[in-house]
């Protein structure tokens, strides 16, 4: 019993950082289409903005806010205008490509640019343990699990009960007519590109701790973005998030309980049950087809 | 067929055929290896560029002919055989790759061929009773054919070469006849071919299982070719490599994978000068020419030839010539 309440709550840790991950990545897609194949490198590369500020001798909390600045305009502006706005009218397939492509270039980037080893990264607290009920907590968790929700939470908040956010949320839904009753649809747009810089940048400097901030990272993080996306529902905010906890829950128990060898093996296979019982995922919407 | 084009593919073959006659080790393994990687590449096109099924797991068929090659081989079967079961193999589980693609399209049936990949992947990094694991299988012989020895560089190269051969050849034929017709009927307008009657189920399944099983003949040739292999080389990044491949030459054309597959074989190793930034200038070379020319190299060619006659046709009211495939 003592060991499941570790597991949860380190997994629910994990778990709302993929969240924070997967509802950018659903952002995107809802807004603009885009399915960012490079959305785990985007998460890889702000641990690397904070520690090259931090090399410059900032202190963790300014180094944290210029890794964010850095990454809204670089993973948020740049993104959009330079890769993704010239390849919409292609279609879907060449933009699936180009983020492909976009995320060799990242890895690569991170690797050649500043250094192929793992690098330590400073947590957020100190590492304290608390016990409870025989079980050992890291307050890092906590505070991580923290930090998430209240991201989660804060956004969900903006989208539904702002006039900003019924904007965006009517672009999502219907850029057409959202247009027509004035919504300034690019703009609307362009915000989604700016919060999904945002999330990334908080992902990343919670989860570099744990993982530490490797160039490989984005591989797995972006996987796990997608699943919980798929799994929750595509274009649900509210889906990215339980698929993300789901994710990250189901991994911590599965690897303990069942087998380490295929712990990943079982989100993939959530995945396809998910698909081909319910295309829309948990919570979604059907999309109408079009002939 | 253009003139232009046939003087173009003659040049090709010939080069083909010649070129290896000047090459050394290294050379004839790189073409090598671009004649493994044009099949692979043949059958995504089939999938996804002409059914327009999406489909990220054709690396692992590649793996699992491999394999099926590799261990078959070592239990002491003849070449021939262990081929036809590799490609046999691959054709049946694609075919069953394909009843999910009946329910879903697009990113989902993406993600669903993907989520497959990996789970092979970890199938063959896992089960080291059958595969041995991360140790992978090594010595693995080239084959002797009917008194043929192909243990030398230069005769594995035509060896695969004719097998490239075969490929094309079925596919040039496949893709006129009423199936090719349909196939591509089920990329431009799935719900309306089904409406003219056309059984869209067979097809889609079809379109799996036909260009998974040129996955597995790839693999098949491939693991004689680098003689070890395992698991990590079959991983995502091998999928999504062949997609590259497919995009860049050209996905929906019929030289697409031929052009596609040179390019990703061969840039690395002329971009080697940049040493280790080659693979940054690599993907910012596929991002550009995404972004100036989606249809790839032979969208490219085609409207550079497109150019050329209609300036030679000035004057002459001829009307717009299509190319050989309209753009959905």
């Amino acid at each position: 019993m003592a060991s499941f309440i570790q597991l949860l709550v380190s997994g629910l840790a994990t778990g709302a950082i993929y969240a924070l991950i997967a509802v950018g990545f659903t952002l995107l897609w809802q807004t603009s289409q885009t399915i960012n194949f490079a959305q785990g490198e985007f998460v890889m590369l702000p641990a690397f903005f904070v520690l090259a500020a931090m090399n410059f001798g900032a202190p963790f909390w300014l180094a944290a806010l210029i890794a964010v600045a850095l990454s809204i305009i670089i993973l948020g502006l740049i993104f959009k205008f330079v890769i993704v706005d010239p390849m919409l009218k292609h279609g879907v397939l060449p933009l699936v490509i180009s983020t492909i492509a976009l995320s060799l270039f990242l890895k690569e980037s991170a690797k050649d640019f500043y250094s192929s080893q793992a690098q330590p990264f400073p947590a957020l607290v100190s590492p304290i343990d608390l016990h409870f009920l025989g079980a050992v907590i890291s307050v890092q968790s906590l505070a991580v699990l923290a930090v998430a929700v209240a991201s989660v939470l804060t956004l969900h908040l903006v989208l539904n009960n702002t006039r900003l956010g019924r904007m965006m949320q009517a672009t999502a839904q219907n850029p057409i007519l959202a247009r027509i009753l004035g919504v300034p649809v690019r703009r609307m747009v362009l915000y989604t590109f700016l919060i999904n810089g945002i999330l990334v940048a908080i992902a990343s400097i919670l989860i570099s701790p744990i993982y530490l901030a490797k160039f490989t990272n984005g591989e797995t993080l972006g996987m796990a973005a997608f699943l919980a996306a798929i799994i929750g529902g595509f274009n649900q905010v509210r889906g990215a998030i339980l698929g993300g906890i789901i994710l990250g829950v189901l991994d911590n128990l599965s690897a303990a309980y069942v087998s380490s060898q295929y712990r990943a093996a079982f989100p993939l296979i959530i995945l396809i049950v998910v698909i081909l019982w319910r295309p829309q995922g948990l919570l979604g919407r059907v999309e109408e087809r079009t002939v | 067929m253009t003139r232009l084009g046939g003087i173009a593919l003659v040049a090709a073959v010939v080069l083909a055929l010649v070129l290896p006659q000047f090459l050394k080790g290294y050379g004839l393994y790189l073409i090598s290896m671009w004649a493994v990687l044009t099949i692979a590449v043949l059958g995504l096109n089939l999938t996804l560029g002409y059914a327009g099924q999406v489909s990220l797991a054709q690396g692992a068929f590649v793996g699992i002919g491999a394999y099926t090659v590799a261990l078959l081989m070592q239990a002491g079967w003849p070449f021939p055989l262990t081929f036809i079961c590799a490609a046999l193999l691959c054709f049946g589980i694609g075919w069953g790759l394909g009843y999910p693609a009946l329910r879903v399209q697009h990113h989902y049936l993406a993600f669903i061929t993907l989520a497959f990949n990996t789970l092979v992947f970890l199938l063959l990094r896992n089960e080291e009773w059958l595969t041995h694991g991360i140790y992978g299988v090594t010595g693995i012989m080239r084959p002797v054919l009917i008194g043929w020895s192909t243990g030398k560089p230069l005769d594995y190269y035509y060896f695969c070469v004719s097998m490239l051969t075969l490929v094309a050849g079925g596919l040039w034929w496949m893709i006129r006849s009423p199936w090719g017709r349909a196939f591509v009927a089920l990329r431009e307008n799935p719900i309306r071919a089904l409406s003219l009657g056309l059984d869209t189920r067979r097809y889609t399944l079809m379109a799996f299982a036909i260009g998974s099983s040129l996955g597995g003949v790839s693999g098949a040739l491939y693991a004689p070719l680098v003689q070890f292999i395992e698991p990590n080389s079959f991983a995502l990044g091998l999928s999504f490599n062949l997609l590259l491949m497919l995009i860049v030459g050209g996905s929906g054309y019929f030289f697409g994978p031929f052009l596609g597959a040179l390019v990703a074989v061969l840039l690395p190793e002329w971009l080697r000068v940049t040493q280790s930034y080659y693979l940054i200038a690599y993907a910012a070379a596929v991002m550009l020419m995404m972004a100036f020319c989606p249809s790839g190299l032979c969208g490219l060619l085609g409207r550079v030839a497109k150019a050329l006659r209609s300036n030679r046709a000035a004057g002459a009211a001829a009307p717009a010539l299509q190319g050989e495939r309209t753009h959905p």
